[in-house]
Formats: C-alpha cells, sequence, structure tokens
C-alpha cells in the first residue's frame, strides 16, 4: 500500500513514522522549509519538500499511484483542495482528511470529503461520553454506509422505564445493542428490563435520533413516539 | 445586481469600484478591517458614502459571507491571496448558495485550469502574464 501524507506537521510525522513501522510505503509533504530539514533527518527520502496543494509536487510524489492519502496541514482549505484533487483528479481510492476548525466541518462534507476528522470533535465526544447530563451521545458515525451507535441515559419517568427490551417500540432501522448498568455493560435478552439511570447503546440508521430521545430520554408529555 | 466579492486586495478592490460606479450593489468582504481604505475614493468620500458594503470577515466562516449578503448574492467573486481558499469559498457560493454566477481567481495555471474543467469560472492572472510575455518577448 502507498500512502502520501500532505503535512509533516505533529500529526504528519507521527503518521508516517507509524506507516513506515508497520511496512507501509510512505511519501510526506511539507512545504515548509525549515521544518522539512528537521523531519528529513529522521525520514530521509521519504519526506519530499513542496506544496501538496500543486498538482506537480503530488505528481511527482506519484499520487497517480497511491492507495491513500491524508491530508493534515494545518489549513482546512489545503486539505479539502488536496483531497479533493486527489480523489476526482487522480482517482486516489481513500481519502482521510484533517478538520483544524471544527466549524469547517460541514465545508468537507457538503465537498463530499470522508472521513474528515476533527480532533476537537472527538475530543468533545470523549467529554460527551464522561458527562452524560448530555443526553444522547453519538459513538460512532459511518457516514457512507448510513450507520451510527449512539448511547443515552434512561431518564426516570420516560417510556421505556420498567419495559423488557422485547417490548419497547423502536422504530424500524434501530436496534438495542448494549446497556451499561452499575459500571458494567452486557448485550440485553429481549426479556431483561430496562431501568432508569442505564446507559443504552443503540445502532441505527441516521435521522431517528429524535423518536430514539422520545422513548428512552422523554419524560414530558411530548413523547408521544 | 447584488454583487459579493471576498478579498479586498488589488483586484477585489478596483472591481468593487467599478461595478459600484456601474450602479451595482455591491458587498466587499475581508479578513483585514484595514483593507477597507483601498474603497475609499479619498479622504472624504468613504466606500459607504458611495453606497458599497464592507464586512471584516473570515471567508470559511459562513455566518461571515450570510452577513456580506451571501444569500442575495447575484454575483460571487473569490479573490483572496489564497488559491485554496479562493477554490473553497467559491465552491460553497455555488454549491451551497447557489449563487447564479460564481468567478475564481486562481494564481497557480495547473489548478486554475483543472477546476475550470470542474465547471468554476477562474481566471488566472499568471496564465495571462505568461502569455502576455510570450507574444511580447517571443513575436519577431
Amino acid at each position: 500500500m502507498y500512502v502520501i501524507i500532505a503535512g509533516a506537521g505533529k500529526v504528519g510525522w507521527n503518521l508516517a513514522r507509524e506507516l513506515i513501522a508497520k511496512d507501509r510505503e510512505v511519501t510526506l509533504i511539507e512545504s515548509d522549509h525549515d521544518r522539512f530539514r528537521v523531519v528529513e533527518q529522521e525520514l530521509e527520502h521519504a519526506v519530499q519538500y513542496g506544496d501538496a496543494s500543486e498538482l506537480w509536487v503530488l505528481e511527482r510524489a506519484g499520487i497517480q499511484r497511491a492507495d491513500l492519502v491524508i491530508a493534515v496541514t494545518g489549513d482546512d482549505e489545503d486539505n479539502i483542495l488536496i483531497s479533493q484533487v486527489a480523489k476526482k483528479k487522480y482517482g486516489v481510492q481513500r481519502i482521510v482528511a484533517r478538520v483544524n476548525n471544527p466549524r469547517n466541518l460541514t465545508h468537507f462534507k457538503m465537498l463530499g470529503i470522508q472521513p474528515a476528522v476533527s480532533a476537537t470533535d472527538l475530543i468533545l465526544r470523549l467529554i460527551e461520553h464522561e458527562v452524560p447530563e448530555y443526553g444522547l451521545v453519538q459513538l460512532l458515525a459511518l457516514e457512507e454506509e448510513h450507520l451510527e451507535i449512539i448511547e443515552l441515559e434512561v431518564l426516570e419517568g420516560s417510556l421505556v422505564v420498567g419495559r423488557q427490551v422485547q417490548e419497547i417500540a423502536l422504530p424500524e432501522g434501530s436496534l438495542v445493542i448494549s446497556v451499561l448498568r452499575a459500571g458494567r455493560g452486557f448485550v440485553p435478552k429481549p426479556s431483561d428490563t430496562v431501568a432508569s439511570g442505564d446507559q443504552v447503546l443503540l445502532i441505527l440508521d441516521p435521522g431517528l435520533e429524535s423518536e430514539i430521545t422520545a422513548l428512552f430520554a422523554s419524560t414530558g408529555a411530548g413523547a408521544s413516539a | 445586481m447584488f454583487i459579493l466579492i471576498v478579498g479586498c486586495g488589488r483586484v477585489g478592490s478596483a472591481v468593487a469600484k467599478s461595478a459600484l460606479d456601474a450602479g451595482h450593489e455591491v458587498s466587499v468582504m475581508d479578513i483585514d478591517p484595514l483593507s477597507h481604505i483601498r474603497l475609499d475614493r479619498d479622504e472624504t468620500s468613504t466606500w459607504e458614502d458611495a453606497g458599497g458594503r464592507f464586512t471584516v470577515g473570515t471567508a470559511l466562516e459562513v455566518d461571515g459571507l450570510i452577513e456580506a449578503g451571501i444569500e442575495q448574492a447575484n454575483v460571487f467573486m473569490a479573490a483572496t491571496s489564497g488559491d485554496n481558499t479562493n477554490l473553497v469559498i467559491s465552491q460553497i457560493a455555488q454549491r451551497r448558495f447557489n449563487v447564479p454566477r460564481v468567478v475564481v481567481r486562481v494564481a497557480d495555471p495547473a489548478r486554475a485550469a483543472w477546476y475550470a474543467e470542474q465547471g468554476l469560472q477562474t481566471i488566472c492572472p499568471t496564465q495571462v502574464a505568461i502569455e502576455q510575455a510570450e507574444q511580447v518577448l517571443l513575436t519577431p
């Protein structure tokens, strides 16, 4: 597998190191000359000097035969452009792009750049996972596969409290895959009962979140679903 | 026509002024508040006096684009100093805000050519300079 990484910052450099250690063929591209010199001391020919958003620089790195392009510069515009060109112009099968400013995530999505990884977003999700009062937490979202895994806390007085799993009228396209109770997780049997305070993991088609929340985490009269 | 120009450098400001003179509604956006000076005619008459709009903002921030009027724009021009910024925001203008006419300045001839093939209307000053120089230097 041949991998091109644009941007030799902390992320790019460490990714290159890890991939090389796994015997992948890697070319790292860095546009800052001083940074390039530093990285070159360690990675030697595996790093090239140049602006990865210039087509000739990508071609010199052999983008035509790349299996994976990872755009991890500090500029979202650059990461978008590199990904777009890699995918559409050079037909690279797999792209991974870094989102520096989470607000720009919508731009990556709109332009079809997937997966787009935002460190801020990942850390936020971890915080939400640790702090349950946020309610519904998205643990995993596979955009292209149209699948996501969410976690939510069963609230006192919600529709599912005291019901068996098989009695819960889940919307089509969703499934309870795990229940966390008293620090322990288990895959529930249809006859297991849901209690308030349980953390429930569900796998679902995107778009069903509000129906699910109405069942598990809504105490009010509005929970007609 | 409502024209929104992002990037108030030499090109952006000059196009903005002539568009306003021609009677169009013109809104200019730039990250640098000091760039506004390029739009004023002289010390006594400001850009706003002449009827122009100016917004300070980063082009990738959608809120700034909306404040600058992108939802009403008939024409959008991306003329910041960054090629990649221009190429990204012009696609946002085209696809997200459905601006009917989008023009993008791209300094790098290779990127300009490829994105033109993808349906963006690109202007490449470098390519123009190359062609002019070739004509002047190589014509006997």
